[in-house]
């Protein structure tokens, strides 16, 4: 296990076609959309579920693998393994346990660490009664946004069968006809027809000292993030993708660039009549972009700044 | 005194929430002076200093949206993962998202662009080595490079900031031209008193400028 001992940042940029990304809880389902410029918006969350799924599927049961914050059913029980006793059994019962001292509290956080993927990147909160018991990972990741404003659809959709008897007679008043009409229900889908998302990424080395995140960890996060959703279709999405992922890899363990900086580097153009052009108003009076080939992706690697490498890993 | 240094910070959005408010959280009007400080200490902090955040300029129009998520209901239990560190096994020691879901909105504020004007003290801690050039040449040149320990955020984790120093003798973007009453607002929380106490003041905007109280002032209210 090698420590991580270089700051990374990282941009990712994935598509959806005929899909709903991410759901809107308070808008019904639909895609969820800045209300003030209409861009889609995909949350942390979301994505960082997709890659504990991913490090779930792929590494499952392995040792120091395992998923803290699951979905579903557990299917990888009792993992008998070595460790580390800390100390000898104490008596402790009660509504609230709270560790002894910080040692104890340290000694389960690193625990946690050595044992769990996703505490060991994302961190986790413990609830110790001490300083909350946090593990704050090394891995932080922003909101995605799409490059250009979405409209999303909305289809309806029918069912031919009833839920229950009940259904089946609501359908069926006021309607004179066959046995197959009689069970119809009717259902919603909300898709993008299509979107670019661009999502930000912060790794950094110091909290990764900290939680035991490595370079195979790293290397690890990087899979999961290419394959992010190769694993994850459902009728839901539709199709999405991994069309994009650049890592600034800095020389040392502070960085050598501010982030934004060096995401501004990563440069999307719509390709208008084969040239590509800069996003702008201007872009509204014509069809709006249907696939991947529409745009234009750089990475300007002009006068980089000392000691950040550029990795296109996609 | 020692010198003070100004930082410029923008986040497509911040989430600084109230704590009379944090089921589903409610931002603040503004950057509270806890935040402030947590920026600052993303970037450099050693237990030799303390950062006191003097002044918070107001650059972006108060804007909030909501945004509603998936969220988890309960925290990991520190009895069972205790226990299961003691048996050495990960049975039972996981969180079922499906069956503990819980859905949370938040009020944020969209765009968020600050200017942070802070100065640091020396503490008890602080060795003979330990002088007031040492740490400001160090976070300067840190925060010139975009060096940082970690991604600074605006409130919550997922609103990653992009920070700037501004130079000496650099003239600061303009303020809003807003006057107001923030109200109560967090000035930071006690973490060496007992209990940790949080600690108000009264936030008053000026011209989009909002003046940060002493740490030992009488404006600070426990």
């Amino acid at each position: 296990m090698t420590a991580l001992t270089q700051r990374h940042d990282f941009v990712l940029i994935f598509e959806v076609t005929n899909g709903n990304p991410n759901g809107d809880p308070d808008a019904g389902n639909l895609p969820r959309l800045d209300p003030e410029d209409s861009h889609g918006l995909v949350t942390d969350v979301s994505l960082k579920r997709k890659v504990r799924n991913y490090v779930e599927l792929a590494c499952g049961g392995e040792e120091g693998m395992h998923i803290y914050v699951q979905e579903g059913a557990i299917l990888n029980e009792q993992h008998r393994q070595a460790y580390v006793a800390i100390r000898g059994e104490d008596k402790a019962k009660g509504a609230k346990l709270n560790p002894k001292d910080e040692a104890e509290a340290a000694a389960v956080r690193d625990w946690m660490c050595a044992n769990f993927f996703d505490v060991r990147t994302f961190g986790a909160v413990m609830s110790t009664g001490i300083n909350c018991g946090q593990v704050r990972g090394p891995v932080q990741m922003g909101f995605a946004r799409s490059v250009e404003p979405i409209l999303p659809a909305e289809i309806t959709i029918t069912r031919m069968a009833a839920t229950n008897e009940a259904e089946k007679k609501k359908a069926a008043e006021g309607q004179e006809g066959d046995d197959r009409r009689d069970n119809r229900t009717m259902g919603r889908k909300h898709i993008v027809p299509y979107g670019l998302y661009v999502a930000h990424g912060f790794i950094s080395a110091r909290l990764a000292e900290r939680t035991g995140f490595s370079t195979a960890d790293l290397d690890l996060l990087l899979e999961a993030l290419t394959n992010l959703f190769e694993h994850d279709r459902s009728a839901a999405r539709g199709e999405m993708a991994t069309r994009k992922l650049i890592v600034f890899r800095h020389a040392s363990a502070l960085g050598n660039a501010p982030a934004h900086a060096l995401f501004d580097r990563v440069e999307i153009r719509r390709i208008v009549d084969g040239e590509p052009r800069a996003i702008d108003a201007r872009l509204d009076n014509l069809p709006p972009a249907r696939r991947f080939g529409d745009y234009d992706i750089r990475v300007n690697v002009d006068e980089m700044a000392e000691g950040v490498e550029v990795l296109e890993l996609v | 005194m020692s010198y003070g240094v100004r930082l410029y910070v923008s986040a497509p959005y911040g989430l600084f929430t109230r704590p009379e408010l944090k089921v589903e959280r409610m931002t603040y009007d503004a950057l509270t002076p806890s935040a402030a400080r947590g920026i600052l200490e993303a970037i450099h902090w050693k237990p030799a200093i303390r950062w006191v955040i003097d002044r918070i300029h107001v650059l972006a129009p108060i804007r909030t949206q909501t945004i509603r998520r998936n969220e988890v209901g309960h925290k990991a239990p520190y009895g069972t993962l205790k226990s299961a560190m003691k048996r050495g096994d990960l049975g039972g020691v996981q969180l079922l998202v499906d069956s503990d879901r819980q859905q949370r909105a938040a009020t944020v504020l969209v765009r968020p662009a600050y200017v942070i004007e802070a100065h640091f003290e020396l503490t008890p801690k602080a060795g003979p080595d330990d002088t007031d050039g040492k740490h400001l040449d160090i976070f300067n040149r840190r925060a010139a490079r975009g060096r940082c320990f970690h991604q600074p955020c605006m409130g919550a984790r997922e609103f990653p900031v992009d920070f700037r120093l501004i130079l000496a003798g650099e003239a600061l973007p303009t303020a809003i031209a807003e006057d107001g009453d923030l109200g109560l607002m967090l000035w930071d929380i006690d973490h060496a008193a007992a209990g940790r106490p949080s600690m108000f003041f009264r936030a008053r905007m000026q011209g989009g400028i909002i003046d940060i109280p002493a740490p030992d002032s009488a404006e600070v209210l426990r």
